[in-house]
């Protein structure tokens, strides 16, 4: 395959960036996406250009690190995958393809293609955990989990933090990322004692760090390589409510 | 490659008396800090996987001063996030002959007699808290409709004692330890700093006393001082260029914390997991892993004779060769990983391999969903055929999943001792960078219990024995400078090669060299022809690598070229360690050394030990032995037939 790609270029946060183009060829349809990005990196350096700088780990779709907007859709068209698990078969010889990073104003840019997402650990931190110190846990069969609660919870836990919603929604809105973690906590007999306060405190936190209000679009989850369900923001605004009433 | 043999290791440090009162009676001798002065105690911890994300959250939540640090964007990303299967534990909840003593028994011998008593006896105690430990963090592990949880077997073992959440046990586990860190940042006792990578360790009057660390954003060099260093940096498997770790998994920080002299033990263990996703092309930049869950009812096939092209569904059945089932009717499709790996590329050297190159061998459901229905297969194994289509593009319902061994866990990794202190005071070592607990092979789901035990539960409690002589004072100034200025060296001189060739294309060429060499298959002459090639490849590395742009932005060229350099030197050390073990010993296979049915033969008399391997200041290589003693589970040979 040969293809077309136009790439955002961006030198640091203060850089103003622009689209390049670059032509690969010899494409093979049993790359994944970054691997096809590996090749012209490899060109680019021994050509003494500056390779495109992406983030990326275990390029199995679990650690959340990499992520671009291909053609206008975060991770690219198809569903429920990551970036580094989308592959070329999926394109035409011959296609043009747009690759640009996330974009929200809480996720500056760091160079081309890599954001900071360091705000999505700060909503964590505000209340996504259950405060309970090592060596302090009572045997685990002492409290019994309804298999529906324990199954849904893990619905919601299987978030990557990738932040593509975030990219995907047109507030900017980090809604399905904090309200995935609320839910998975919510729903568990362990996170009761602090349901509440945790709720309040980490949508004030992504209020707080600039990020746009949920109206209901479904974009986020449509783009969600773990099909993190819509329904965990009612949950999340429910508990914020209720929170609030206090 | 030259050594000499140095001392004997002559005391690990491990209590005396009976096994099981080992652990209480380290507990009780180990000195206490009160919590007015852990405040003034500082510790790094550098990775933030299932062990040092445990580590750094529970000293923070004992009140040391804690500085973590990461080479991601977020802790939440380290590579244990990918652990799929489970967590073994002793609970025996299932009545079902589990216990302490049985998960001690079980490790010992499937790590081939190659791993120390008494670590692996705390470990398998250890294991019970852990799983309460997850499950009141709100892990959402498997339940069975009374509300308990549910387990599975797994490899090497006889009894159910794994817990999981579905496939992603290693993400659950790693969050509710990241969100445990999270909490400790949130009250100061933890700074983080992520994309940090570390690339010296500070010794300074013979103790750790301090990182120094590129920021990968800025390229600033930056000096961080403390009382004690840990290091959970992972395993080395990316050596081999292609492997089931991360991108970014390296060997940097233990390699030169091995270079200030730390041991290295063992870097000879490597494990090949052999159900992984075949190489399909030149641009491969990694293996995917398939649970060995798979194995329960798939069944691995070649076919009968040499270069049989048709398409699988068109070899009749009297002409495949379900070698697994014939060589091992008693374990069949399901015996240990080390053996099933190595079978598979033995059928591929016949040129009975399948699919491109011929490495690959069939792993087939035919027979699984005739028997079970299309549904149930689904609804076992629907996530995994799913990944195998979206890589692959085939449908492994309609033809046979095609399987080849990878590199996988590396066993291999800093010495430590019973505290988990490496032979420089103050410095520690957790999780699968150490050497400790899994002898030459490890069993599966055993990983994710290791990196937590040495986090939330053994690492803390030694550290403070450690610590409660401390604060350790000033750090001399000229060390600091020396380790700092020698980072600075290093950058400048890979900066300024201004070669022809990418660090990737050298890696790769490394890689495929200990793939070749020091693989699956280990010969006198295979290593011995790597040793020679290792040292001209790193000398044409140093002579003609090419890295882009400055050292003072983000440059992902230059973090890579820093890696593989590492990776020469400890690709030498692998082999020489394979070469001097003459045996072969779970993942260790050396051709010379089998029985006359080709399994793997120990020699006991020669090698029950450990090799730790010292690099002294001039350079020179040393090898030090800790015999290994036995006085619970008798030496035996594994037999699976």
């Amino acid at each position: 395959m040969n293809l077309t790609l136009k790439v955002w270029r961006q030198n640091g946060a203060s850089d103003a960036g622009r689209m390049v183009t670059y032509r690969v060829e010899d494409v093979s349809p049993d790359m994944s996406f970054l691997e096809m990005l590996d090749v012209l990196n490899e060109r680019l350096i021994v050509e003494g250009d500056d390779p495109i700088a992406f983030d990326h780990d275990c390029r199995e779709g679990i650690c959340g690190m990499c992520g671009m907007v291909i053609n206008g859709v975060a991770h690219g068209e198809q569903r429920a995958t990551t970036t580094c698990q989308l592959h070329m078969r999926h394109f035409e010889d011959g296609a043009e393809i747009t690759i640009e990073p996330w974009r929200a104003a809480p996720f500056p840019v760091v160079k081309d293609l890599v954001v900071d997402r360091s705000a999505f650990d700060r909503i964590i931190q505000a209340g996504g955990f259950v405060s309970v110190p090592a060596g302090s846990a009572p045997d685990a069969h002492s409290v019994p989990v309804r298999k529906e609660d324990a199954d849904a919870a893990f619905d919601a836990a299987t978030c990557i933090g990738c932040g593509a919603c975030v990219a995907a929604c047109p507030n900017g809105s980090a809604s399905l990322f904090t309200a995935a973690k609320i839910t998975h906590l919510s729903l568990l007999p362990q996170g009761q004692p602090e349901r509440l306060v945790r709720a309040k405190a980490m949508v004030d936190q992504m209020d707080a760090e600039g990020f746009g209000g949920c109206t209901n679009t479904g974009e986020c989850t449509a783009v969600c390589p773990k099909g993190i369900p819509l329904d965990t923001i009612a949950q999340m605004n429910s508990d914020y409510l209720k929170a609030n009433a206090k | 490659m030259k050594y000499t043999e140095g001392s004997e290791i002559r005391d690990a440090k491990a209590p005396a008396g009976p096994i099981e009162e080992r652990w209480e009676k380290r507990k009780f001798s180990a000195k206490l800090v009160n919590p007015a002065n852990k405040r003034k105690l500082n510790v790094i911890v550098v990775g933030t996987g299932l062990a040092g994300g445990s580590a750094a959250a529970t000293l923070g939540e004992l009140g040391y001063n804690v500085k973590s640090f990461c080479y991601q964007d977020t802790p939440r990303r380290a590579h244990s996030i990918a652990a799929q299967g489970g967590i073994n534990a002793a609970k025996n909840y299932r009545g079902d002959g589990d216990s302490i003593y049985r998960l001690f028994y079980d490790t010992v011998k499937g790590g081939d007699f190659r791993a120390r008593e008494s670590n692996v006896y705390r470990l398998a105690q250890v294991s019970v808290n852990i799983i309460d430990q997850a499950v009141a963090q709100g892990v959402p592990f498997a339940r069975e409709y009374g509300g308990l949880l549910d387990t599975r077997s797994f490899g090497g073992a006889q009894v159910s004692r794994t817990f999981y959440a579905r496939g992603q046990t290693g993400q659950q586990l790693l969050l509710g330890a990241y969100q445990a860190l999270e909490r400790q940042i949130a009250a100061g006792t933890v700074e983080m700093h992520t994309r940090h990578e570390m690339l010296d360790l500070i010794v300074s009057d013979g103790r750790a006393r301090g990182v120094i660390v590129r920021d990968m954003v800025t390229g600033e060099i930056e000096r961080h001082l403390a009382d004690a260093v840990v290091l959970a940096t992972g395993g080395y498997g990316n050596v081999f260029f292609l492997s089931t770790n991360a991108k970014g998994c390296n060997t940097t920080a233990i390699w030169r914390a091995h270079e200030r002299g730390a041991y290295f033990a063992n870097p000879c263990y490597t494990q090949i997991h052999p159900t992984c996703i075949p190489v399909s092309g030149e641009y491969q930049s990694k293996l995917t892993l398939m649970s060995e869950s798979l194995r329960n009812d798939g069944r691995v096939w070649v076919p009968l004779r040499k270069d049989d092209d048709r398409a699988p569904g068109d070899i009749p059945e009297e002409e495949r060769d379900y070698y697994l089932e014939r060589i091992y009717p008693a374990f069949g499709n399901l015996v240990p990983r080390d053996i099933a790996s190595r079978a598979a590329k033995n059928v591929c050297d016949e040129g009975r391999g399948v699919g491109p190159g011929g490495l690959g061998v069939y792993l087939d459901f035919r027979d699984a969903i005739n028997r079970l229905g299309r549904d149930a297969v689904e609804k076992k194994y629907g996530n995994l055929f799913e990944m195998y289509e979206r890589i692959t593009g085939e449908n492994p319902y309609d033809v046979p999943m095609r399987i080849y061994p990878a590199v996988h866990y590396t066993m291999g990794g800093l010495w430590v001792d019973y505290d988990l202190q490496s032979t420089i005071p103050g410095l520690f070592v957790i999780g699968e960078a150490n050497f400790s607990d899994h002898g030459a092979n490890r069993l599966g789901a055993s990983a994710l219990m290791q990196g937590l035990a040495d986090g939330y539960f053994v690492l803390p409690t030694t550290i403070g024995d450690y610590l409660a002589n401390g604060p350790y004072g000033e750090v001399d100034e000229e060390a600091v400078a020396e380790a700092e200025i020698k980072v600075r060296t290093r950058i400048d001189r890979l900066m300024s090669v201004n070669g022809t060739r990418t660090p990737d294309s050298f890696h790769r060429e490394l890689g495929k060299l200990m793939w070749d060499y020091c693989g699956m298959e280990r010969t006198e002459e295979s290593l011995r022809k790597a040793l020679e090639r290792i040292p001209e490849l790193r000398e044409e590395f140093w002579k003609n690598v090419k890295v882009s742009g400055t050292a003072e932005e983000l440059n992902q060229v230059l973090e890579k070229a820093g890696r593989v350099a590492d990776f020469f030197d400890l690709a030498e050390l692998m082999c020489l360690d394979a070469l001097v073990r003459t045996e072969s010993c779970g993942g260790h296979f050396r051709a010379e050394s089998q029985d006359p049915d080709g399994e793997a033969l120990r020699d006991d008399e020669h090698f029950a030990h450990v090799s730790a391997w010292e690099r002294t200041p001039s350079g020179e290589t040393v090898l030090h032995k800790e015999a290994l003693e036995y006085e619970y589970v008798k030496m035996t040979q594994r037999s699976y037939k």
